[in-house]
Formats: structure tokens, sequence, C-alpha cells
């Protein structure tokens, strides 16, 4: 058996190893080097599986050799190795970008903590992403949940403890919605296996058997899922968690946990209901309508904000939305365009949330906007990451962001109604973009204010950790903006197979 | 037909009258507490799907008491229903038990369960 195929075992079990270490370290400098090789190595391991399943097709491995429902079942193709790596990259660097900022946010004791919580959400990650048994998925999902609040609340303010609070309520009503929702699946296919269930409901949907029970089942799990990664309406809570935390955690609960959950439910799509049921069944046209409205008022409400943490949110909303429409619109192009938007996303807030913790650092930890006047002078580094990821969320030529969108522009052709309603709505929605990232970096660079008391001026020689995040960021944004293909066709060639 | 398939079927009927009131508790209740007790109503009623599920009349656990004697399958329950129910029981108590430390310190802190109250208060509190 070739060794490949251990890995994405081997990058969960690791994952969980370190955690448990992490507890009997005691030194916050060692748990973060821990912390760090542990998301290179599993890098490289999902790099080894990405050359593999790129050259030889996916593969399915069982645990112990035992076949289901004794063992369980991992299967990894080139869709899943590619966003393993991605979200490796993403919570190194935001866990080492953000790190000054957790010394001040953190009791110094419990820092080692917040590493056992970011390795259990690499964990959970990656067993989220390689999993082929739906409710080893869910499993996953609730221990994802579970580190989430632990790495919110460990910056022990009142608020973090409240949006602490409101976060792990939505989280257990969608894991309620997706716990019954795979349940009820359970009960009319008789399997937990996604090749399995998929035939099941093939067939089931064929003889027109169960088909109210199958309709039910694909509008719970696909609600519990919105739920839990924020679509619209369920997006209220994301301002006062994102808002409120150490950019850092900001940075993982937005760029890769939500997206985790909505990676499984493209999984779901594809390997358990099957692209011919889910799109027949409009709950797709119910995430398409929800989309655009998430794009829209999302935004809205980040232009009616005053603080850059909660605008940053907000507009976390309004990307989530983009995902949704995509996923909504076709199963090929959309969902393309759709993970695409994922990568973009993952890529880009994790670097603002971490730029606003800067520039906040550098106006006396003011994160309103008439308090940030001037912070990008204050701190160039932060202000230049700060117009990067704007520039990428806005969509222009250059960027992540504007791929994501000439892709989902591209995904609406063909579809009439859908096709008017998507480039509207992209329309509206850039626009809308452009008017509150446009204000925040004149905002930013305005020299006016610049003698309020508690500012005070940032070099790079004092944030390391946070310029080489930044930079990395910066990079991968530009290289992947201008030579988009290759990993467009990864993700087409990942669907595919999938 | 809808009645008789309710009568046949009435533990998963009642599972699923359990859930969809501890799920209306956990969003709609203010107080803290009630909302942890909504939680459990609703992991209750979903196991008491999967465990009935999983349960077929005249059948034991599968459990082989007399090695002498031949087990077949036709003999025990289902018991994946079992197994599931027992992981979804250990991922509810950790739920359970984080919700009441939260609730704990915001109690200490704001001196009320209700949630809008400790909203407001720390609204005030950051001001």
């Amino acid at each position: 058996m070739n060794l490949v195929f251990n890995f994405p075992a081997f990058t969960v079990l690791i994952s969980l190893l370190c955690s448990g270490i992490g507890f009997a370290i005691n030194d916050k400098r060692k748990a973060r080097v821990l912390s760090t090789c542990l998301f290179c190595a599993c890098f490289v391991m999902n790099l080894c599986t990405l050359i593999y399943c790129v050259k030889n097709g996916p593969f399915t491995y069982m645990m112990g050799h035992y076949p289901a429902p004794w063992g369980n079942e991992i299967r990894a193709g080139v869709g899943e190795a590619l966003i393993a790596c991605f979200f490796n990259v993403i919570i190194a660097l935001c866990v080492n970008g953000g790190y000054s900022e957790l010394l001040n946010d953190v009791d110094e004791r419990k820092i080692k903590l917040y590493f056992v919580m970011v390795n259990l959400i690499n964990a959970s990650l990656m067993a989220l992403v390689y999993t082929n048994d739906i409710f080893t998925g869910y499993v996953f999902i609730e221990i994802c949940t579970i580190a989430s609040a632990g790495i919110l609340m460990i910056h022990e303010i009142g608020r973090t403890m409240l949006a602490a609070t409101r976060y792990m309520i939505f989280s257990l009503l969608g894991s309620g919605l997706f716990l019954i929702g795979v349940i009820l699946l359970y009960d009319i296919t008789g399997h937990l296996l996604m090749p399995n269930i998929l035939e099941a409901v093939g067939t089931l949907w064929a003889s027109g058997e169960y088909h109210l029970p199958l309709l039910v089942v694909i509008c719970l799990i696909s609600m519990g899922i919105a739920i839990k990664s924020g679509m619209f309406p369920f997006h209220f809570w994301m301002p006062d968690t994102y808002g409120v935390a150490t950019p850092s955690s900001s940075g993982i609960l937005s760029g890769i946990i939500s997206k985790g959950y909505i990676f499984l439910l493209i999984k779901i799509i594809f390997r358990c209901f099957g692209t011919d049921v889910f799109y027949a069944s409009g709950i797709n046209d119910v995430l398409f309508v929800c989309g655009v409205c998430g794009m829209i008022f999302g935004s809205i409400d980040a232009i009616k904000e005053n603080n850059i943490n909660r605008m940053t949110a907000f507009s976390s909303a309004a990307q989530i939305g983009y995902i949704y429409m995509g996923i909504g619109l076709s199963p090929t192009l959309g969902v393309t365009a759709a993970v695409f938007h994922i990568l973009t996303h993952a890529v880009t807030k994790p670097l603002l949330f971490l730029a606003n913790g800067k520039l906040a650092l550098a106006s006396g930890r003011e994160k309103k906007f008439l308090g940030l006047r001037g912070a990008g002078l204050r701190n160039r580094v932060a202000g230049v990451a700060f117009t990067f990821g704007a520039l990428s969320m806005v969509g222009i030529p250059g960027f992540m962001g504007f791929i994501s969108k000439l892709l989902f522009a591209q995904a609406a052709v063909g579809g009439s109604l859908h096709m008017a309603v998507t480039i509207i709505a992209l329309a509206v929605s850039t626009i809308l973009n452009t008017m509150y990232f446009l204000r925040t970096v004149i905002t930013l660079f305005t020299a006016e204010g610049w003698d309020n008391p508690g500012n005070v001026r940032v070099f790079i020689r004092q944030q390391p950790g946070f310029a080489v995040a930044a930079i990395c960021f910066m990079a991968i944004n530009v290289v992947i903006g201008m030579h988009s293909q290759p990993i467009i066709t990864l993700i087409e060639r990942g669907l595919a197979a999938l | 037909m809808l009645g008789e398939n309710l009568m046949i079927n009435y533990e998963e009927a009642v599972g699923m009258i359990l859930f969809s009131i501890g799920f209306c508790m956990l969003l709609f209740h203010r107080n803290l507490i009630k909302k942890i007790m909504g939680l459990n109503i609703m992991d209750t009623g979903v196991f008491l799907f999967l465990t009935s599920m999983g349960y077929i009349e005249d059948r034991v656990a599968p459990i082989v008491t007399d090695p002498s004697v031949a087990a077949t399958t036709e003999q025990y329950i289902n018991p994946i229903p079992s197994g599931l129910v027992l992981t979804g029981i250990v991922v509810s108590v950790s739920f359970t038990g984080l919700m009441l430390g939260l609730t704990i310190r915001l109690y200490q802190r704001y001196r009320t369960l209700n949630l809008d109250e400790i909203y407001y208060k720390a609204r005030e509190e950051h001001k």
C-alpha cells in the first residue's frame, strides 16, 4: 500500500495528538512552535496527497482496514487535498501573524490552551474535508464548534463571552438541524457512508418513494450548515463574534471555519444527494436567493457600520452570500466559482482582520473610523495590507477577488433568470463593496487626526510576525490572481471526481 | 392514513415533538439556563428517534451471553443507532458543560441570566 494513502488520516491524528501534547507544555513559545510545525507537517502531507491525486486520481482509505460500518472511511481527491493545503497555510499565517495581539489579549497562563484549541480546529477541518462518512462529519463539526468557541472566549472580556454564547447558541441550532437531517437520511437509506447513501438516494428519487422525506432531509442539512456558516438571514451573530475576538481568532473563524462547513455541504451535495437530485429539489434556488440577499444586505450593513472590525465582519456575510449564490447557480461552473471564492475569501479576510488589529493598535486600540484616521500612515505595513485585501474584495483585476467575480458571471451565463439576477447582484454588490472599502482606505490614509492621544507609529521591525504573514497573504493573492488557471483546473478536476 | 402512521411510529413522533420543543426553547428563550435545558431536550428527542429506529421488537442487544449457542443476526437489534446515540451523548454533555461554564462566567459578571439584559449591560460597559 502506498504511504500517501495514510497521509489524510495522519493529518487528523497528529493534530489530535498535538492537542493532547499541548496541555503538557507549559511554555507558550514551545506551544507556538509545536502548532507551527504541525501545520507545516500537515501542509506537506496534504501537498503530497494533492500531487498523488493529480497523477493517479482519488482514493479511499479504510481506518484500521475495517470496512464500514465497523471502520471509518476517508476519501481524498484533488479538491479535498487542495482545500486542506490552503487551510493549513492560512491557519499557520493567522496564528503567527496575530501572535503579538494574542499576548496582549490573552492571560499568559492560557496562551498554551489557545494553541491546543487551534490544533483541534486543524484536526476537525482536516476531518471535515476528508471524511467519507456523514456522521463523522457531524462529530467533527461539533469538535470544531467547541474549539471555535474556545478561541473566541479565551479573550476574557464580557463582550467576547457574550459573543461566544451567541455563537454557541446559533451553532447548536445549526448542528441540531444537521444532526436530525443526517439521522432521517440514515432512516431512509440505511447508510452513513457517502457512496452508499448516494446510490440509495438515486434509487429512491428515481422510484418516487420517500420523496417528501428526502426533500426535508436536503432542506435540514442545507439549513443546518447555512446557519453555522452565517448565510443570510442567519448572519447577525457574525459582527459580534468576529468584531470582538482577538485578530487571529477572527481570521480563523471568518477565513476557514465557516469555509470548512461549506466545503462539507458541497461534498454532501456531490457525494450523498447527487447533483441531479439536489438541483431538482429546488433547495438550490433557496440557497441562491439567500446568497443574493446576503450579498446586498451584508454590504448595506457594512456601509452603516462605524467600527472597522464589525464592518469587515458584515463584509464576510456578503462574501458568504457569493459562495451560496454559486452553489445555487449550477453544479459545474457555479460550484467551481463558489470553491474558488472560498479560497479567495480564506486568503483575504484573515489579512483584513490581522491588519485591523494592527491599525487599531497604532490608534490607541480605537476601532471606530474617527479614531483610525491616518492609521495607515502610522502603521504602513498594516495600511498596505488592508488596501490589498480591500482591492481583492472589491474585485480589481490582478487579485483573486476579480477571478471569483469573473467565474460567477461566467457561471450565470446560460440560465436566463439566474443570469439577470446574478449579473445585477454582482454589479450592485461590487458598487457597495467599493463604497465601504474605499471609504475605509481613504480614512486610513488621511493625515488628519495624526496628533490624537494614544496614536503611535509602528515600524516593520516591531511586528515581524505580522509583516511576514501579511506579505505571504498578499503574495498568494496576487500570484493566484495573476495565474488562476491552474487552481481553477484543479478545482474542476476535484469536483468532477467527487 | 397519517394517524395510523403516527400510531405505528409513535416513538419517532414523540422524538420529533421533543426536538421541536427543544429547538424553540434554544431559539426563543431569553434565560440562559432554559436555553441549555432546551438544548438537552432537543438532543434527547434526537436520541429517542435514533434508538427507536434501531430497535426491533422481540430482539435483544447484540451481546453474546451463551458462547455455546451459535449467534445469528436475527436475534439482535441494529447496534449502529445505539453507537451513534453514545457518540451523540458525549457531544451533548460536552456542549452542556461548556454552555454552563459560560453561563456561570456571564452571571458572575452581569448578575443576570437574561440574555437581553446581558447584551444591554455589555453594550453599556463598552460605551
